[in-house]
């Protein structure tokens, strides 16, 4: 499996991170993003139209919305990061992976203009942001009252795995999360997981290592 | 503040390559300027006023200056040998003091903990003993013998080595970095970090290479310089206070932050301050 790929790219770290997570090995094909545009080039457009990135290529088949990328991941290596038959379960996978597509829009546009100086309207940006960084918030509590600590399940599904990037990197483009506990508690929760991987800007939880241990004082 | 005696330096204000007629809008040191090609197709720098700045292409980047520059812009020798290949990074912005990109440049020891696995891992934590000077004949700060355990020192190195590096500060927001060459031991790779400051807390930052490594792909090669910088970027833009401190009182520095104190000193001495706090708050 092929991935044109842009290391900084959030919607690009979905995809890394969900094969990271269910076991699959990609082959990473780099695409220059910046400075260089390479996704606006005619190599790429004849891949995906839209001139975006990711594309993932496996022999025939050519996908390039990130979220049918992770569901095409998790069915062919995990599918327990697909909504089980329950009727609910399912229909919250769905909302989730559209609903990430809005923090593609305004938190993926406040950080490209903020970090690599793409134009765009950044107040109406991350004022948008902020909006679905509270409805998420609000989503997770409710979750919470369900007895449930993920988006759709009381596990990790491909809407976590959707949602999670955009919202770890808001503060590249300039939205705080301070104010969100449920969120913050999410993130930690999907950042201690087993085959966890990083992007530039996602930190590794060092804290959760082993506390030091204080040598006793020889006083 | 005071921006008088930072006025006369020159400034990375955009790529080369990139330049077209309409132009980059920027600042420089709060003023706007216009980044373009004139009609003959040479690199033009406009002040807010409308008045023309002085232009100088190296490096890749277009440099320019608000003032009056005593000097050329800075010598890189080793850029300049032939089988380099030049790696224009690309911009990044960064919500944070100019001077503080180039200090967190200069540092070492938080390469396990922010480059994991790439430019340190634990338990190498230790900063070993290095040289730092200010070489009065040049006026620059530079720190040589610094000695690193790295798992992954650049993209052309297989495995850990323990890479050795010499950091240089030619101006006050421009900083290169000579670093172990994995494919040949007897030569430097040159990395820098060309700074624009836009205003005292904001700043584009131009990464630059000139590397002998003719295999890796170009692309390859800005991702790996890109992703050592975005990390870098987080941090940056939660560092307080938000101006660089000049104030001993403010921090405690330890052996491993010699080169970040010689490059305060020398900043304080020239009185380049712009960006920088004066008294602990």
């Amino acid at each position: 499996m092929k991935l044109y790929d842009y290391i900084l790219s959030p919607s690009c770290y979905k995809v890394r991170l969900m094969a990271a997570l269910s076991g699959v090995s990609l082959d990473i094909r780099p695409v220059d993003f910046h400075p260089g545009l390479e996704h606006r080039g005619p190599e790429l457009l004849a891949l995906n139209p839209a001139g975006s990135i990711p594309i993932l290529q496996d022999g025939d088949l050519i996908l390039t919305e990130s979220s049918a990328i992770l569901v095409y991941l998790a069915a062919k290596a995990g599918p327990e990061w697909l909504a089980s038959d329950k009727p609910e379960e399912a229909a919250r996978v769905q909302q989730w992976l559209s609903f990430s597509g809005r923090l593609t829009a305004s938190l993926g546009g406040a950080r490209l203009h903020e970090m690599l100086l793409r134009p765009g309207d950044i107040d109406a940006l991350q004022r948008q942001g902020v909006a679905a960084l509270r409805e998420l918030e609000l989503g997770l509590v409710e979750q919470a009252e369900r007895g449930m600590r993920f988006l759709a399940a009381d596990r990790p599904t491909v809407a976590d795995i959707a949602c999670f990037p955009y919202v770890a990197l808001a503060p590249d483009g300039g939205v705080s999360l301070d104010a969100y506990p449920a969120i913050r508690l999410w993130s930690r929760r999907l950042r201690s997981l087993d085959r966890f991987i990083e992007m530039p800007g996602v930190h590794r939880l060092h804290e959760l290592k082993a506390e030091p241990t204080v040598e006793e004082s020889k006083v | 503040m005071s921006m008088q005696a930072m006025i006369d330096e020159w400034y990375p204000v955009g790529i080369a390559a990139q330049l077209d007629t309409a132009g980059r809008n920027t600042l420089l040191m709060g003023e706007p300027i216009v980044v373009a090609t004139d009609a003959d197709g040479q690199a033009k720098v406009t002040g807010g006023n409308g008045r023309t700045l002085p232009v100088r292409i190296r490096y890749g980047h277009v440099w320019t200056s608000l003032g009056e520059p005593k000097k050329e812009v800075f010598p890189i020798p080793e850029a300049d040998q032939p089988g380099r290949r030049y790696v224009d990074v690309g911009v990044v912005r960064v919500r944070c003091s100019p001077l503080r990109a180039v200090e967190n440049f200069l540092d070492i020891a938080h390469f396990p903990f922010v480059h994991t696995d790439i430019l340190g891992a634990e338990p190498h934590t230790e900063v070993q003993s290095y040289k730092v000077e200010i070489r009065e004949d040049v006026d620059e700060v530079w720190a040589t013998q610094v000695k690193f355990y790295q798992p992954q020192a650049a993209k052309s190195a297989s495995g850990g080595i323990t890479t050795e590096y010499m950091y240089r500060v030619p101006a006050p927001t421009c900083s290169v970095l000579y670093k172990t060459c994995p494919p040949r031991p007897s030569e430097w790779d040159v990395i820098t970090l060309f700074v624009q400051p836009l205003t005292e807390e904001l700043c584009d930052v131009w990464p630059w290479m000139a590397l002998f490594d003719d295999d890796t792909p170009m692309t390859d090669l800005i991702h790996f310089q890109q992703t050592i910088f975005l990390q870098d970027r987080s941090i940056l833009e939660n560092q307080i206070p938000r101006l660089l401190p000049l104030d001993p009182g403010m921090e405690i520095p330890t052996r491993a932050d010699l080169t970040s104190v010689a490059y305060r000193r020398w900043l304080k001495r020239h009185n380049y301050t712009y960006g920088a706090q004066l008294v602990a708050q």
